[in-house]
């Protein structure tokens, strides 16, 4: 038995690792690192963003009851916030579909299950992405209809 | 082929197990909050999405926001945001910082105490606003 009063820990036997647990420097390349750096670097600017977002829709002006089609509007008449709701569209589809990634890695251990999960996963981030982009980059305050009169609730400066 | 050294206990009697302590419930609860988060998410941009229909499907569907229940269910999100953000920054510092393994339980209590005065702070003038009066 071991009496001595300090814990040592056996040194990792790195130099030494059996050829079957070597990592694969094949096809995969530093995937695994670059998603793992990414969640970090992503992670601490989406703090910035998510929080400024929750602050100006939900702290700001009557909070809650001042978002409707006019605010969004109004905001998206700034180039910077059109920025600022696309780079965190982008970063947080990508940092929550990392996530996803992982847990599913983590938990569907038979490859079938696995490898559907994961499709829909794929497919319903980059379909998300897609329609978040486009909606911010085609965004009309004025809609008209077919005889192009005005949409009810179109903000008061298009009648202007 | 078992050495001896790599099982003796820690001086605290815990050994060096990480599952059970705060390590593993900040990872359960950074991992529950994250999938909550990015279902939100999908339907956030979803409902935005209609601001490319109509100004009135827009507005009747952010509408049911502004139901009461809504705000509680946004203050829950808010929380799970919060708690995501600061244990995510407590995990950066354990990778990056020099100090945050050593600091660690630390630095769990303060994600903690942060969360904490940081939601009630949040639902305090969300539910001001919420629930009429301001």
């Amino acid at each position: 038995m071991s009496t001595a009063a300090e814990t040592t820990i056996a040194a990792p036997r790195s130099t030494r690792v059996d050829a079957k647990y070597t990592r694969d420097k094949g096809k995969k390349g530093n995937f695994e690192m670059f998603a793992w750096l990414f969640m970090r670097v992503s992670g601490v600017i989406l703090v910035v963003l998510v929080f400024g977002h929750l602050f100006s829709n939900l702290m700001l002006g009557e909070g809650i009851h001042g978002v409707d089609f006019g605010f969004v509007a109004g905001k998206w008449a700034d180039p910077i916030w059109m920025f600022w709701d696309l780079v965190m569209l982008w970063l947080a589809m990508l940092h929550g579909a990392n996530g996803v990634r992982t847990i599913i890695n983590d938990y569907a251990q038979r490859d079938g299950v696995r490898f559907w999960l994961s499709m829909i996963l794929y497919v319903a981030t980059a379909a998300i992405i897609i329609l978040g982009t486009l909606v911010i980059f085609t965004f009309e305050p004025c809609m008209v209809d077919a005889t192009g009169q005005l949409l009810s609730g179109t903000p008061a400066f298009c009648a202007g | 082929m078992t050495s001896a050294t790599a099982q003796a206990p820690a001086k605290n009697g815990r050994g060096t197990l990480y599952r059970g302590y705060g390590g593993m419930w900040s990872w359960v609860g950074h991992r529950i909050t994250g999938v909550v988060i990015f279902f939100y998410l999908l339907v956030h941009v979803l409902d935005t999405s209609l601001v490319r229909v109509s100004p009135e499907a827009y507005d009747a569907v952010i509408g049911s926001y502004k139901n009461p229940l809504f705000a509680l269910g946004e203050a829950g999100l808010v929380a799970a945001v919060l708690f995501h953000a600061l244990n995510g920054l407590r995990i950066i510092l354990v990778d990056f910082w020099k100090g945050g393994t050593k600091h660690q339980k630390t630095l769990l209590w303060v994600v903690l105490g942060l969360w904490v005065v940081l939601t009630l702070g949040f639902c305090v003038r969300h539910f001001m606003l919420a629930f009429g009066g301001m």
